[in-house]
């Protein structure tokens, strides 16, 4: 790669994988399954980088890996260009912070909401009482939050100012990266777009950058600049945001981008051809993971891996695409 | 066929709280005729599942459940003793819930669960139910059906144990199937295989399909009729494509500028919200229980509310009688 693009990135992935073993049954032997097939990926600073795909693809165990609730099987964690290692827990901590989904789960019910607020800060020692407070207030502030609910408790707010809540924990200590796992999937619709606009004017205010791990992509067009689609473990394509959108390349983004469901009245429900049903991970298809769901697989596609292609600004994993002649673009196979 | 098969009037649903009265479901009309979809669309404690769930007769007995009229296939089902309800739940309709794998029971196989329903309303034999469920799961989609009826729900991911909660309700051809957000629990590319698979199903067995979600995306794509619902009212009703090209009342509005629509709303750009939260709804509540909300709110919005119809079936409870766009 480029030196160019290592200054930028803020957060480099290259070939992690991971691998669980997991039983089947009580007597049977313990077998491997590869929850990510070798990830790589750069996160660029005030990015919002969407990473999709179907429950099971290894969307999750990226993101712990990434806050280092995982060690990856193989592969490096690169930040600032420098390598994170297990023991670096507090270091990738300070910098990268999650928003989870479940606001109702994910805030201690028996703390009060500056002691949740504040409670990064008590763990990395930074401040005192008195600076802490300061902080508390500042971030309520932030979040849209009255400062009469610091003394209040998760159970007397409703899930969009527990969000909040879970927002302002998330940056007291500044992070610079903010992993958003499925942030407004739990919240109501008039909610959900409270919180989708607080996070896109925090991010311009406090130049973040955002993973966001959304299902539902009509979100993801609305606030990603950039776009991963992962299947199976594997990002299959990655793309500027805008790109990907107007042109999917891959079959299984297209797939995607068909089962969206926009508000219009004259359509009818769309009718994809996945028709086959997600494959086991434990024994993925060979050749193309996607290749039995795939409407435009050929025969290479069920014994070959897919070639790995690069353009300026975009890659794809797929047999139906080769690299074009001036060695920059991406043209069909 | 235009058979009314449902018709529901003044439907109220309260439940006693230590602090009051919570009236959860404030007075609300439709009716539902063979063939069509009507699609309840709403926020969390607008009141969409009781409403299914009184029309089931699956509340509580604390729970009080009030109508002018519930009338189902021309019988009254305020009449019905808790047997004869029984007899029709399940049978005549049938009800789909929205988590798959908390209403399957884990302990029995797929192939008797979709027997119970059958043998409990009609004189067939088990193996008789087992070639009927069979059949019904060969039609929900499922492959190889006579081998799945062994297995246990957990064997099955949750795409196709929600085809099996739709094989179960079809199990006696009812007449009506009630889903209470059937498709919420799963991923997107599943979740248009299962609605186009109820589409599909309600044409060709000409049921009528009560959907309840707060997704307007599946009701752009799947109803005929709409009913927006806010805090236990229906604010606004009339065909998809009265709600959807002429949404008259200001909490409809205010939703559909809410969510992201690919092609119409800019990436990057602030989306529409309504501000505040729904109000409680324990004790007297009057007026239009939108205006502690409502951008629109005037002195009259605390009285009682104008119902107010637009073009035939369309109709919007507010007291804004020139928001109202004709249907192009």
């Amino acid at each position: 790669m480029s030196g160019k693009n290592k200054r930028e990135a803020v957060l480099e992935l290259t070939g992690i994988t991971k691998t669980y073993q997991v039983k089947q049954g009580m007597f049977s032997k313990p077998q491997p399954l590869k929850a990510l097939g070798g990830v790589s990926l750069r996160l660029y600073k005030k990015d919002v980088l969407g990473l999709v795909g179907e429950s099971g693809c290894g969307k999750s165990t990226l993101a712990k890996i990434l806050l280092g609730l995982e060690n990856p099987t193989t592969g490096e964690v690169l930040v600032d260009g420098r390598q994170i290692g297990p023991a670096d827990r507090q270091l990738l901590a300070r910098r990268i912070q999650p928003i989870f989904q479940d606001p109702y789960s994910s805030l201690n019910p028996r703390k009060s909401i500056e002691e949740i607020v504040s409670l990064p800060l008590v763990v990395h020692k930074i401040g005192d009482s008195v600076s802490r407070q300061k902080a508390v207030t500042k971030m309520l502030d932030l979040v849209g939050l009255p400062e009469r609910s610091r003394r209040g408790y998760p159970g007397q707010l409703s899930g969009g100012q527990r969000q909040r809540v879970a927002i302002a924990r998330a940056l007291v200590i500044n992070p610079e990266i903010v992993i958003c796992d499925e942030p407004t999937s739990a919240l109501d619709v008039s909610i959900q777009s409270q919180i989708l606009n607080l996070l896109a004017d925090l991010r311009e205010e406090l130049g973040l950058t955002y993973l966001f791990i959304s299902h539902n992509l009509a979100v993801v067009e609305h606030l990603a600049t950039r776009v991963a689609v992962m299947y199976l473990g594997r990002i299959v394509e990655e793309a500027p945001a805008g790109e990907l959108f107007a042109g999917p390349r891959h079959p299984y983004t297209k797939a995607l981008l068909e089962s969206v469901l926009t508000p219009d009245p004259s359509l009818s429900v769309p009718d994809i051809h996945l028709g086959a049903q997600y494959p086991n991970p434990i024994s993925p298809p060979t050749g193309c993971h996607f290749h039995p769901r795939c409407a435009a697989a050929r025969d290479v596609c069920s014994t070959t891996p897919p070639p790995h292609l690069q353009s300026a600004t975009s890659q794809v994993d797929c047999h139906l695409f080769r690299k074009g002649a001036d060695g920059r673009s991406l043209v069909p196979a | 066929m235009s058979e009314t098969i449902l018709n529901v009037e003044g439907l109220t649903v309260d439940i006693p709280l230590g602090s009051g009265t919570l009236h959860a479901v404030r007075g609300i009309d439709f009716a539902l005729k063979r063939g069509e979809t009507l699609c309840i669309v709403g926020e969390s404690g607008s009141g969409k599942s009781l409403t299914s769930l009184a029309v089931m007769g699956l509340l509580g007995k604390r729970i009080q459940v009030g109508a002018a009229k519930l009338e189902f296939e021309g019988r009254d089902l305020r009449s019905l003793t808790p047997r004869q309800m029984q007899a029709l739940r399940g049978d005549r309709m049938a009800m789909i819930f929205q988590e798959p794998m908390t209403s399957l029971n884990p302990a029995y196989t797929i192939g008797d669960q979709l027997c119970e329903a059958l043998q409990l309303h009609r004189r067939v034999s088990k193996a008789e139910a087992m070639a009927q469920a069979a059949d019904l799961l060969g039609k929900v989609g499922i492959t190889a059906a006579e081998s799945r009826l062994q297995q246990y729900p957990h064997q099955l991911s949750g795409g196709l144990r929600q085809r099996v909660m739709i094989a179960m309700a079809l199990m006696c051809e009812p007449d009506l199937i009630i889903a209470d957000e059937p498709t919420t629990a799963l991923d997107v590319t599943i979740q248009a295989q299962i609605l186009r698979l109820l589409a599909d199903l309600k044409r060709e067995m000409n049921l009528a399909l009560i959907l309840v979600t707060h997704d307007l995306g599946v009701v752009a794509r799947i109803a005929d009729k709409v009913a927006v619902m806010y805090a236990g009212e229906i604010v606004e009703s009339g065909t998809a494509k009265a709600i959807f090209d002429a949404p008259s009342h200001p909490y409809t509005r205010g939703l559909l500028d809410c969510i992201p629509v690919p092609g119409k709303t800019k990436p990057g750009e602030p989306l529409g919200s309504i501000p505040g939260i729904v109000p409680s709804l324990v004790g007297d509540v009057a007026g239009c229980a939108f205006r502690s909300r409502c951008a629109l709110a005037n002195d009259a919005c605390s009285e009682t509310i104008p119902k107010r119809t637009a073009s035939g079936e369309h109709m919007y409870r507010c007291v804004h009688e020139t928001l109202i766009s004709e249907v192009a």
